[in-house]
């Protein structure tokens, strides 16, 4: 497991615990009462690490290169009961983008996501997890497709950004976001959105439209990220900290601002610690959420969550 | 025999250039360097008479003469920006801002008004790029959020002047969050059948781009303006090469079907309006004045 620099404490714990269990399969000899105590102290250091840790170290726990990405959580809340479907209908297919139909637990969802490659080959392939406008327009037309049959959606963020290419511009990234903002505020089935990793800018919201939007523990989201905001800000990239600090990215901030509804915790040290463990926690809210969602008029709960973005923002008068 | 000798002949420069214009008298453009006097500047909308460059303008030159007789009422106007996250970078966001109140005398990056365009109602809701590179942040989004509502009520076409560097950072989430109330606000309009005109205007790029901005009915550009997602620099960036010539001008997005049309700054007010009455199914107000086809032949550009 990789770990960052601010989790050496950890790391070294576990270490020794290893140690310590190897040694006693080894020579039979009686660990236990060691092994317990090392135990007892990792819990303890995790606990009170995980607890207290900064916005940077959130943003750098968000992008750990062994966290699960979407692909990962659709398939354990279906269980595999999912067809993935590809295309925009217009150019071509996006794979930093994702969707298609899945079963969780016997109910039809269209299942959206932003997609980042596992290892050097895939993140190339998809491109990083930063989708094209096509992207954006096959992200819309699943979700048309799901109004269509009038069945729930749930899309899941997790990005570095919309890509900054020259082909991005000339097929109008600008669009395709602003598209899907029009339409996901209108859309007559419900959303739930959750950040699963980075929620960077225009290219999160542009499948972020929902009525509920969930935050997982060690995520971020902002209008920008904190190494840009500091290139341009403090015109260096040396203060990301402190360009964390200030944007107000973590999920508590974002709660207490009323821009998101909900926290998803994650399993003690991140959600790659115990993959299963955050699977499950989000299939329950999940489970949880869509009955009294659907149990509301569709022109009820449209009018509720546009009611909801437009209160966002404070203004002095 | 001087003591120094002159490398180059001559001087290069032309004295029209070197000259240095008082104040608010004389308007050189900074494209073709040619001097006009303000008050023909102005009577020209601010366009150069030599090679047509649009200058960036803000809400009240426009108003000025989308307007019927320049007439309008301003609303919302003392509207200001609460600082919600008390952010601070290089220096708070609060001095800065009053800073910015105090130098432009406005108090954010969008003014918006009602009045009469050839004698229709109309809400016009336009941005002042000379306020923090036009930015949006919570000022912006709830001006434009009652601008649509205004439009809503009144059952009357609005109007939106973008000019923008897009999201405001120092607002951060808040400011994202914007884009989608926008989107949102014009979702209804829209269902609602009033029509949207969006103007970009130079420049326009980022969070606004990626939402009013390119939502109109019909999306109309002034020539020349700069509009996009990403910035140049970061696209160049991210590409690693020089940008293709004209990237990311209104001539190349219209090339490329985002914009359903350009039009110079003089024509605006009889296009959008020639727009309002074919949608609203009504007679012009106003008769078209010029013997002039709407649309310029291929020969005019």
């Amino acid at each position: 497991m990789e770990n960052h620099d601010f989790e050496l404490p950890v790391k070294e714990l576990v270490e020794q615990l290893d140690k310590a269990r190897a040694l006693q399969q080894e020579t039979g000899g009686d660990m236990g009462k060691s092994i317990k105590e090392l135990e007892r102290t990792l819990q303890k250091v995790r606990k009170e690490l995980y607890s207290k840790l900064s916005p940077w170290q959130r943003v750098q726990l968000s992008r750990h290169p062994q966290r699960p990405y979407s692909l990962a959580y659709i398939q354990a809340i279906t269980n595999g009961q999912w067809l993935e479907l590809h295309g925009d209908r217009g150019v071509k297919d996006d794979k930093a983008m994702i969707g298609g139909w899945g079963k969780i637990d016997g109910q039809s969802v269209m299942l959206i996501g932003h997609q980042k490659g596992i290892n050097t080959k895939m993140r190339q392939y998809r491109n990083f997890g930063m989708p094209n406008p096509e992207g954006y327009r096959k992200a819309l037309r699943l979700m048309k497709m799901a109004e269509r049959f009038n069945r729930p959606v749930v899309t899941f963020i997790d990005t570095p950004g919309a890509f900054p290419g020259i082909e991005a511009e000339e097929r109008g990234q600008g669009e395709a976001i602003a598209r899907n903002l029009f339409e996901m505020s209108i859309l007559r089935v419900p959303i739930l959105c959750f950040i699963l990793g980075e929620g960077a800018s225009g290219g999160a919201l542009g499948i972020g439209v929902g009525d509920k939007v969930y935050m997982l523990e060690n995520t971020w989201y902002s209008v920008i990220s904190p190494e840009s905001c500091s290139s341009i800000l403090w015109r260096s990239w040396n203060y990301k900290e402190q360009a964390a600090e200030a944007l107000k990215l973590t999920p508590q901030d974002m709660l207490k601002n009323k821009l998101i509804d909900e926290i998803v915790e994650e399993p003690l040290g991140g959600a790659h610690t115990d993959p299963e463990e955050s699977f499950r926690r989000v299939k329950d809210v999940i489970v949880k959420a869509l009955p009294k969602l659907q149990a509301l008029d569709p022109d009820r709960r449209v009018e509720e969550r546009i009611k909801k973005f437009a209160q966002m923002g404070v203004v002095a008068e | 025999m001087g003591w120094f000798k002159r490398s180059k002949e001559g001087i290069t420069t032309d004295t029209k250039d070197k000259r240095e214009t008082p104040e608010g008298l004389w308007y050189k453009c900074p494209r073709c360097k040619v001097i006009t006097s303000m008050e023909d500047h102005e009577r020209n909308l601010w366009v150069c008479p030599n090679c047509e460059m649009h200058e960036k303008i803000n809400a009240h030159e426009y108003f000025s003469f989308l307007f019927d007789e320049g007439v309008y009422e301003e609303f919302d106007a003392g509207m200001k920006s609460k600082d919600p996250l008390k952010f601070t970078d290089t220096k708070p966001y609060a001095a800065r801002y009053e800073a910015t109140v105090k130098k432009t005398g406005l108090n954010d990056a969008i003014s918006t008004a009602e009045g009469l365009m050839n004698g229709r109602p109309v809400v016009i809701a336009a941005m002042n790029f000379n306020f923090i590179g036009g930015s949006m942040g919570s000022v912006v989004g709830e001006k434009i959020a009652r601008s649509i509502q205004r439009s809503l009520e009144k059952r009357i076409p609005l109007i939106i002047i973008s000019k923008s560097g897009g999201a405001r950072m120092m607002e951060a989430a808040f400011s994202l969050m914007q884009m989608a109330k926008t989107s949102a606000g014009l979702a209804v309009l829209s269902k609602n059948g009033i029509p949207y005109v969006s103007l970009l205007t130079d420049p326009t790029t980022g969070g606004v781009t990626a939402s009013f901005a390119m939502l109109g009915d019909i999306n109309v550009a002034e020539p020349g303006a700069l509009i996009g997602f990403a910035g140049p620099r970061v696209v160049k960036e991210t590409i690693g090469k020089d940008l293709p010539e004209g990237f990311q001008t209104s001539e190349f997005l219209l090339e490329h079907g985002f914009l359903d049309l350009i039009s110079d700054r003089k024509d605006l007010k009889e296009r959008i309006g020639f727009f309002l009455d074919c949608a609203l199914d009504r007679e012009a107000a106003k008769p078209v004045s010029r013997k002039r086809t709407l649309t310029p032949k291929i020969a005019d550009r």
